[in-house]
């Protein structure tokens, strides 16, 4: 743990986006208590230039709602929505993964054979589907980024699972008649746990881009403020108001930036082979 | 290789109809009886009509029925009826899909050729600031929302500079001809075309980065050295067509993403391709096209693979042929 942190420290890249992750969900957690401005409240007169007024420091938006309230309170769903799709994503992925790699064979051959399928399947068209047809509401979205995001979980785990599984003390268990479900997940899965920690925080960076995709097309919960919301409730008066879309777009471009460089900075200071390697 | 394309082929053919058949489930998935939401979308719902459209879609048949139905009218490019816009839904894709092809297989293009340049760059002058400024420029818009970039872009360049066109296909009522008219166009198909392409240039611009400096460390490019062979040849010859192939692959893969920006940016560039139909499919709940344009997109996904993984052979004599 102690050289884990020597590590990250080491890595600049991925202190500048642990530092803007942490803004972030710090944002998140205590935002809308400190700033208790609804972001679905009319508070001034529309369209609002920013740094105007110290009120509504960023403007206003087309019916004169807080620009800065809205980014705040947006911060909640893009964080939510990233880190639980990429939950639904490792619950589905991990064991399917697991199974294929431990077992392989025909097991591996018809698992593959259907996360295959599902890679080929356009994602952000899957998802769109998907969303519109289950009804736009924060589950449909989580559940559909989970449903496209999976595919690479398994083929990673499987991968993990098809090296560790030859190993010694593996061998050993397998000896001394552990069921196979106890080696999975107390021999093989624990080894197999820093590159799909990797994966995953790649993953949220994606899932954040993915729902503000679909909230930008309409696809968002509507009663859930979002970024991606925001940006495409701007777009159509964009040249008389370009604060509308600018800040939430930067919110997004500064989460996802974030999130991609803890990703690389785990990679480095969990995988020291792979990093070398990479140099 | 004939055996291997055809294998590709048979296997691509399997994958489309598993797709049909997802696509099939899909729609029943949706909330409401299928016949009730059609007449909804129709603008009447009176039980005579409702009763008539269950009938003509065999709704009131068993499922395995009206699966086999659907599959056979799909294989026979019948993707159903658009009730909103009262057209054949494959009538109204075939009109759209050539402006996207333009659009994906420029940006698509465009991507690779830069995006292995600037990895080119990078991974020669590593350790430099030419390497950092590329490498943090490909991370921040690999970071950025694809309909951000294209906002962003037409406040730049349309709105502040005035330099190109913000939406379209070409200038309504420009009635331009021959070259005038491909120009016209072309003004159109910069912005968009570069909206979709500066994320994938980023994505390839550091896997090309990335695995040159990978090849450049094994032995062959030592030997090469030992032997005399002048920097840039071995940089082009030895290097870079070695480090190409993750990145053919990586292609490959993001074909799927491709079209999911082509949605974005055809909506926001209001260009007239089958991105642009799913948004207004889905503005106006119409299933049935959105459907079809989904089924259309991966069948387009799985020709792109296919085209790509036989590339990526031709490119590396050492991957045979063989399944």
């Amino acid at each position: 743990m102690k050289q884990f942190w020597k590590q990250m420290l080491r890595n600049p890249g991925g202190m500048i986006g642990l530092v803007i992750l942490s803004v972030a969900i710090l944002i998140a957690l205590v935002g809308p208590s400190i700033f208790p401005n609804s972001p679905w409240r009319m508070v001034q007169r529309p369209f609002l230039p920013p740094f105007t007024l110290s009120t509504v420091p960023l403007g206003t938006d087309a019916l004169g709602r807080d620009v800065f309230a809205g980014v705040i309170y947006g911060a909640r769903v893009s964080l939510l929505v990233g880190l639980v799709s990429t939950l639904v994503a490792l619950i589905v992925g991990v064991p399917l993964g697991a199974l294929a790699g431990y077992f392989g064979g025909r097991v591996d051959d018809a698992l593959m054979r259907f996360t295959e399928f599902f890679q080929t399947i356009p994602s952000f068209a899957l998802a769109i589907v998907l969303v519109a047809i289950l009804q736009p509401s924060i589950y449909s979205i989580v559940a559909a980024i989970g449903i496209v995001s999976w595919p690479p979980v398994a083929r990673l785990v499987r991968a993990e699972v098809l090296s560790l599984r030859t190993r010694e003390y593996v061998q050993a268990a397998i000896v001394t008649g552990q069921s196979n479900s106890w080696i999975i997940w107390r021999e093989i899965l624990p080894n197999a746990l820093s590159p799909v920690i990797v994966l995953a925080s790649l993953m949220v960076a994606t899932a954040i881009l993915l729902e503000s995709s679909l909230s930008f097309l309409g696809l968002g919960d509507p009663n859930l403020i979002s970024w991606g919301y925001m940006v495409g409730a701007g777009r159509t008066v964009i040249r008389q108001a370009w604060w509308i879309t600018v800040f939430p777009g930067l919110a997004i471009l500064l989460s996802v930036l974030a999130m991609n460089l803890v990703g690389e900075g785990l990679n480095d200071a969990l995988n020291p082979r792979l990093a070398r390697d990479g140099r | 290789m004939l055996s291997f394309v055809a294998q590709r082929i048979v296997k691509g053919v399997i994958v489309l109809f598993a797709i049909i058949v997802l696509n099939f489930f899909l729609i029943r998935l949706a909330p409401g009886d299928p016949a009730v939401v059609m007449a909804g979308e129709a603008g009447a719902s009176d039980p005579l009509f409702v009763a008539q459209l269950r009938e003509k879609f065999s709704l009131d048949r068993p499922l395995p029925e009206q699966l086999f139905k659907y599959v056979k009218g799909v294989a026979s490019l019948d993707l159903g009826f658009s009730f909103r816009q009262q057209e054949p839904v494959a009538k109204l894709i075939a009109e759209r899909l050539p402006a996207t092809l333009l659009l994906t297989l420029t940006a698509f293009a465009i991507s690779l050729a830069l995006g292995i340049l600037f990895g080119t760059l990078a991974a020669r002058f590593a350790g430099t600031w030419a390497d950092s400024a590329i490498t943090v420029a490909a991370l921040i818009f690999y970071a950025t929302p694809i309909f951000w970039i294209a906002l962003m872009s037409i406040l730049l360049f349309s709105v502040t500079l005035g330099w190109l066109p913000s939406f379209g296909y070409d200038t309504v009522g420009g009635n331009y001809k021959g070259l005038a008219y491909v120009a016209d166009v072309a003004a159109h198909l910069v912005m968009p075309a570069m909206t979709i392409g500066l994320f994938f240039m980023a994505t390839y611009t550091r896997m090309t980065r990335a695995s040159m400096l990978e090849v450049k460390r094994l032995d062959f490019v030592k030997t090469a050295r030992s032997k005399g062979l002048r920097d840039n040849v071995i940089q082009r010859r030895h290097v870079l067509r070695n480090a190409l192939l993750p990145v053919v692959t990586l292609a490959g893969v993001h074909s799927g993403t491709l079209i999911g920006g082509a949605v974005i940016t055809e909506t926001v560039f209001a260009w007239p391709g089958i991105g642009r139909l799913m948004y207004e499919a889905l503005l106006q709940r119409d299933y049935n096209l959105l459907l079809g344009v989904f089924v259309v997109c991966s069948a387009m996904v799985l020709i792109f693979n296919l085209v790509t993984d036989l590339v990526y052979r031709l490119v590396d004599p050492r991957i045979e042929f063989a399944s």
